[in-house]
């Protein structure tokens, strides 16, 4: 269970100091799914753009008119048909690791880890004013600050959407109730295009946090283990 | 190194924060930590409700064995080292998503991720599920239906004698003239046309059902597919079950009109339950078999072949 700490110690003859400690952070399935998710929602995003270009607007047909011209080579599959290959076997990929990552964090409890509650509430604005605005750093006591825990939850809550409005356009007969609850396939087109915007804003700011937390942190979601960490 | 905590009270959130006193605690401590965890497991009795029962009847509550590593308050460098090693090639297995980049396994695999999704498509299309209809209002006007082709500007249509070519698995294979198909009842719906592309309109489609015309053909349900030629040199296939869906139409008239040359005249596909591209316009034979030699135009390119909506 995350949680362990200990101390790291070097023995000088008699002597043992303590040059660290260490804090185990992410069990083994959480780091697992963290890696096998980002590589497939870097490819799912990728061959969807590419998807995307075969008709690159939420308008009409007849006229159509491009939203945004999507560069090829910033897209994967190179054509529709490729592209829908990659997308149509990495969703299972993405869509068994999203399963076992929620069924792991609920069956062994680490989810409290993780989970926004209301009680995380109050918390939220002092941290984000001091990543943002310069205000002061509030007291870390736990593995996630509450701004932590709402970008995760909230990205987790993405991740289900995009699946969800996946299933809604891939199947929008067999699953016309779930199409419908989106608005029709048109919609359900739309939200899954925005959906995926918003988990990249969230990458990117997932990925800026990472870098400006050093390496030990870094490192925590390899090992699962976080040297000297803040709490 | 799996290090496993006692698992919090309920009611008490983890907050990660090992609690003083714990033997997992980071203070310095007098207790052995070596003795802080038992791998027995120990009985626990339910003190929630007053005690009704005999001593003797009480049946302890087990908890499931503790299987824990036992992990000591400090360790060393080395040994830190030695524990966060093995937890990273733990993760090891991450790097099989790898193969898809190895020109040798790509395309393989690429195949058999497809193949999975038709077959999961396949489990997932239920014969009485009806695709939604729309009103007439919601119907896109005429003009504003694409018209998708491969060669529409002269396919090869011969109007005056076209037959539709029945072979295969049928009591009564031949030539049927449209007046045959006409003769059957006749059904007309609005449905959405969902285009691979991403794009959709609501059209209004006219025809027989397949389902009657493969009774009228004397057709061997339990084969597997029907597979399609067309005046333009396009091919497809169907999977039976679709084909004697209620809404799969042998479709020759469109916004009650007979269809148009650049929509497949004078017969066509209507399939509500699939992507435009398996509903193929120009049908000139049609054969019930249990063997695929080529699946469809697009399918044998690299798109999937059940493609159900």
């Amino acid at each position: 269970m995350s949680g362990t700490a200990v101390e790291i110690i070097r023995t000088k003859g008699e002597e043992t100091e303590t040059v660290a400690r260490a804090v185990y952070e992410h069990p083994l399935p959480v780091r697992l799914c963290h890696w096998l998710n980002s590589i497939s929602l870097l490819v799912l995003v990728g061959s969807g753009l590419q998807i995307f270009r075969a008709f690159p607007s939420f308008g009409a047909k007849i006229p159509q008119k491009d939203l945004l011209n999507w560069p090829k080579s910033f897209a994967i599959g190179g054509w529709l048909g490729g592209a829908l290959q990659w997308h149509l076997t990495f969703m299972w990929i993405y869509i068994a690791t999203g399963l076992i990552y929620l069924g792991y964090q609920l069956f062994s409890g680490n989810y409290r880890q993780v989970l926004f509650t209301p009680r995380d509430i109050p918390g939220v604005w002092p941290m984000a004013k001091h990543y943002f605005f310069f205000g002061p750093r509030p007291a870390v006591s736990e593995a996630y600050n509450p701004l932590q825990k709402h970008a995760y939850t909230t990205a987790i809550g993405l991740g289900a959407l995009s699946v969800l409005t996946g299933l809604a356009i891939w199947k929008p007969v067999q699953f016309s109730w779930l199409a419908w609850l989106m608005g029709g396939f048109h919609w359900a087109r739309l939200w899954h295009f925005l959906v995926m915007w918003a988990m990249l804003a969230f990458v990117l700011g997932h990925l800026v946090m990472v870098a400006l937390h050093g390496w030990n942190n870094f490192v925590s979601m390899l090992t699962g283990w976080k040297k000297n960490p803040e709490y | 190194m799996q290090p496993e905590g006692k698992k919090p009270d309920a009611g008490e959130p983890s907050t990660g924060e090992p609690k003083a006193g714990e033997p997992n605690s980071a203070a310095p401590q007098t207790a052995n930590p070596l003795l802080a965890r038992s791998e027995t497991p120990q009985p626990r009795y339910d003190d929630s409700k007053p005690d009704e029962t005999k001593a003797s009847e009480k049946k302890p509550i087990r908890t499931k064995p503790l299987r824990t590593k036992l992990v000591p308050a400090s360790m060393t460098e080395r040994k830190f080292a030695h524990v966060t090693r093995r937890e990273l090639l733990k993760v090891a297995p991450v790097l099989a998503l790898g193969a898809f980049v190895i020109p040798r396994f790509q395309q393989p695999l690429l195949k058999k991720g497809l193949a999975f999704s038709d077959w999961a498509s396949g489990e997932l299309f239920r014969r009485g599920h009806l695709a939604p209809t729309f009103a007439d209002e919601q119907v896109t006007p005429f003009e504003k239906f694409p018209i998708n082709g491969y060669d529409v500007d002269d396919p090869g249509v011969i109007f005056e004698n076209w037959t539709l070519t029945v072979s295969g698995a049928v009591q009564k294979p031949g030539e049927y003239r449209l007046a045959h198909i006409q003769a059957l009842p006749r059904m007309r719906q609005n449905t959405r046309h969902v285009c691979v592309e991403g794009w959709d309109v609501i059209g209004r489609f006219g025809g027989a059902r397949l389902s009657d015309f493969l009774n009228m053909v004397g057709a061997d349900t339990s084969a597997r597919y029907l597979t399609m030629a067309c005046a333009d040199d396009y091919y497809e296939s169907l999977d039976m079950a679709t084909a004697l869906h209620p809404q799969t139409l042998l479709c020759y008239e469109m916004y009650d009109q007979p269809l148009t040359r650049e929509h497949g005249a004078p017969l066509r596909l209507s399939i509500p339950t699939k992507v435009g591209y398996k509903q193929a316009k120009y049908l000139t034979e049609i054969k019930v078999t249990n063997v695929l030699e080529k699946v469809g135009y697009w399918e044998d390119q690299g798109y999937s072949s059940f493609y159900g909506l």
